[in-house]
């Protein structure tokens, strides 16, 4: 057939349709936009991130780099679940479950097998919450947005029941101690060379949880910017025309939670080692309302959102509770008007701005510029 | 262009020939298809047409996996389909618009379009995980198809905007292009023509021919004109039967044809012009 010729040729100057009078311009740009690695550009962009925490943790005080340690355990989580909620539109309750598996994985293994490199302990974490992900996905690839929520939310309310349940071997109520891993001597040494000052454990702990929560984000970016992520959101978009693109939907579902379920069970891992502790009382519901309230407010979907809501999330907590107390409230009191103001914060969010702030500044951005291009 | 399918690749002789064969789908006790058979040959474009409730949907569904047939086969490339899925029908070279536009709303136009040809990306999970070079060619590869695709439907100027912010007809160029993208042997258009002007139609008429040239192209339209215009051959169902087929001068002139269609008096004006 000497059709398939024209064929062969998909940028064949055979026109189609009206006359395409092409200017050129906006589609060059948007094809400009990603020449270069996808790898050295999200690496360089880590690098910097790095760069910029490194300088705060040698700055700030003790009390503001055990804060900033918080923050990189909550990054990885919220940045999976963004990632699983705004790109592909499932919505999940358990996520903090998701974290206690990584978390009781990381202290288990820790308590049993002595010497196991922290670096192993935290893939195989990663690992195991995968497989739990991997389950609950495939059950939430048949629901639906308040099923889903329903079924997620039982995870986040059933799992932690588990370390009660196995007291003897998950520690019950009281938890799992675990014992901080130390900086290898090699870098004690080069930092104190640097920096002529000892390298103190919590430093150190910053330090481990951040550039783990980079290599997370570095990832997630990486997979956010490729085909998966494109394909993700086109079955969040639109489920008939997704599969008549040759989109699998229950395995782009399945593969976003279990991508999510991972990055949770990281965040859960640095949990338990920054924190020394696992417990049913660290990763309870509202562990996994907290995630969703910092993902709303950062902006569904947005990486740069996940890192503003981890932020917000914790330097707030410690704002409210410390109004609390200033007001005049016991500890347990003041501890407990956090929850509440998450939830307020998020219906407010909702209200007012439901793309969260990485979405309603980049709306007004490009609004701005829609105007100046008519201005011109 | 050799397509990589489950079904393996066709012989040239065979060409791309897509054909139902005694389809039949109950929904309850109502009977939807009775017994369709119809077929496409490459370069050819098929009309679907009928009054409302013919079946014609019913039957598009049934070719792209939607529906289970109760009883037929559908056969593409000389091998039968069997427990096809939507999914899978990319893969095969077979391409399909919907009713609207059916665009993704959170992606760019670009986007969608490349959307469309993802089935065809080479680089797996672990490329796309460490952004390798692998994942980077794979995309850019996309993104210059794409990118021709638009052009092609004269829409390349708008590649970075949303569809949403677009003119109902450039969404449907677009929507238009994400099938294209694929290059598919196969196109089927679920009606194109709906929400469109008489230039449009016009304009989309000549696309059609011309796609007619490098695929099979089946048609499901309400606009009459169009249809007799650009179909080689036309099937027409009326309570999920087919009651004739043939060319356009047959099947207006059929008295089956004319008796559906009776009552009707826009189509009937639009069948006997």
């Amino acid at each position: 057939m000497s059709t398939n010729l024209s064929k062969q040729d998909p940028t064949g100057d055979s026109q189609v349709g009206t006359t395409p009078e092409v200017t050129g311009t906006p589609s060059a740009d948007t094809a400009r936009r990603r020449i270069g690695s996808t790898l050295v550009r999200n690496g360089l962009l880590m690098l910097l991130a790095f760069v910029g925490i490194a300088l705060l943790l040698e700055t700030l005080s003790p009390f503001r780099v055990s804060q900033l340690g918080v923050m990189a355990y909550y990054l990885p989580a919220i940045a999976g679940l963004t990632v699983l909620t705004g790109l592909n539109g499932q919505i999940s309750l358990g996520h903090g479950a998701l974290m206690a598996v990584g978390g009781y994985t990381t202290a288990v293994l820790l308590e049993r097998q002595e010497g196991l490199p922290f670096l192993l302990v935290l893939l195989i974490s990663a690992v195991v919450a995968g497989v739990v992900g991997l389950v609950v996905g495939a059950a939430a690839a048949r629901l639906h947005g308040p099923y889903l929520a329903g079924a997620t939310l039982a995870l986040a309310v059933g799992l932690p029941g588990l370390a009660l349940k196995f007291d003897e071997f998950l520690g019950g109520d009281q938890g799992l101690r675990v014992s901080p891993p130390r900086a290898p001597d090699g870098i004690e040494s080069f930092y104190e060379s640097l920096m002529g000052d000892n390298l103190s454990g919590q430093r150190y702990l910053a330090y481990y949880g951040w550039i783990i929560a980079l290599v997370v984000l570095l990832l997630l970016s990486n997979l956010v910017n490729s085909r998966y992520g494109r394909h993700w959101r086109a079955v969040r978009d639109d489920e008939v025309a997704a599969e008549l693109a040759g989109i699998d939907l229950g395995r782009m579902r399945v593969q976003a939670f279990v991508v999510s379920a991972v990055c949770a069970g990281v965040g859960g891992s640095l949990l338990a080692v920054v924190t020394r502790l696992i417990a049913p009382t660290s990763v309870t519901i509202v562990l996994s309302f907290g995630l969703l309230t910092a993902i709303v407010i950062g902006g569904l979907g947005s990486l740069l959102g996940a890192v503003i809501g981890a932020a917000v999330l914790v330097f707030m907590q410690q704002i409210i509770t410390d109004t609390g107390l200033d007001a005049g409230l016991d500890a347990s009191q003041a501890a407990n008007i956090a929850p509440l103001v998450y939830g307020v914060l998020l219906i407010v969010v909702m209200l007012a701005a439901p793309r969260g702030l990485v979405g309603t500044v980049r709306m007004a951005w490009s609004t701005r510029a829609a105007a100046r291009r008519a201005g011109a | 262009m050799s397509q990589q399918s489950p079904l393996g690749t066709a012989t040239a002789r065979s060409g791309s020939s897509f054909s139902v064969d005694k389809v039949t789908v109950r929904f309850g006790g109502l009977t939807a298809l009775d017994s369709v058979s119809l077929h496409v040959q490459p370069g050819e474009v098929l009309g679907v047409i009928g009054p409302n409730g013919a079946g014609k949907t019913t039957l598009f569904n049934v070719v792209c996996g939607f529906l289970r047939p109760d009883e037929g086969v559908l056969r593409w490339r000389d091998r039968e389909l069997k427990g096809l899925r939507p999914h899978q029908l990319a893969g095969l070279g077979i391409s399909r618009t919907l009713q609207g536009v059916g665009l993704f709303a959170g992606m760019t136009v670009l986007e969608n379009v490349m959307t469309g040809a993802g089935a065809q990306a080479k680089a797996g999970f672990v490329s796309a995980l460490f952004g390798l070079p692998r994942s980077d060619r794979d995309e850019a590869t996309l993104r210059d198809r794409a990118l021709a695709q638009l052009e092609r439907v004269g829409a390349a100027d708008v590649a970075g905007r949303y569809p949403g912010s677009l003119p109902y007809p450039v969404q449907k160029r677009v929507a238009l292009a994400r099938a294209l993208v694929s290059e598919p042997d196969l196109l089927m258009l679920d009606e194109p023509a709906a929400g469109l002007s008489n230039v449009e139609m016009d304009e989309l008429g000549d696309t059609i021919r011309e796609l007619s040239g490098r695929m099979a192209v089946m048609l499901v339209e309400h606009h009459m004109d169009l249809v007799m215009r650009v179909c080689d051959r036309i099937t027409v169902l009326d309570f999920g039967k087919v009651i004739s087929t043939g060319t356009p001068d047959e099947v207006r002139n059929d008295p089956a044809v004319l008796a559906a269609y009776l009552g009707d008096e826009n189509e009937t004006s639009g069948l006997e012009a």
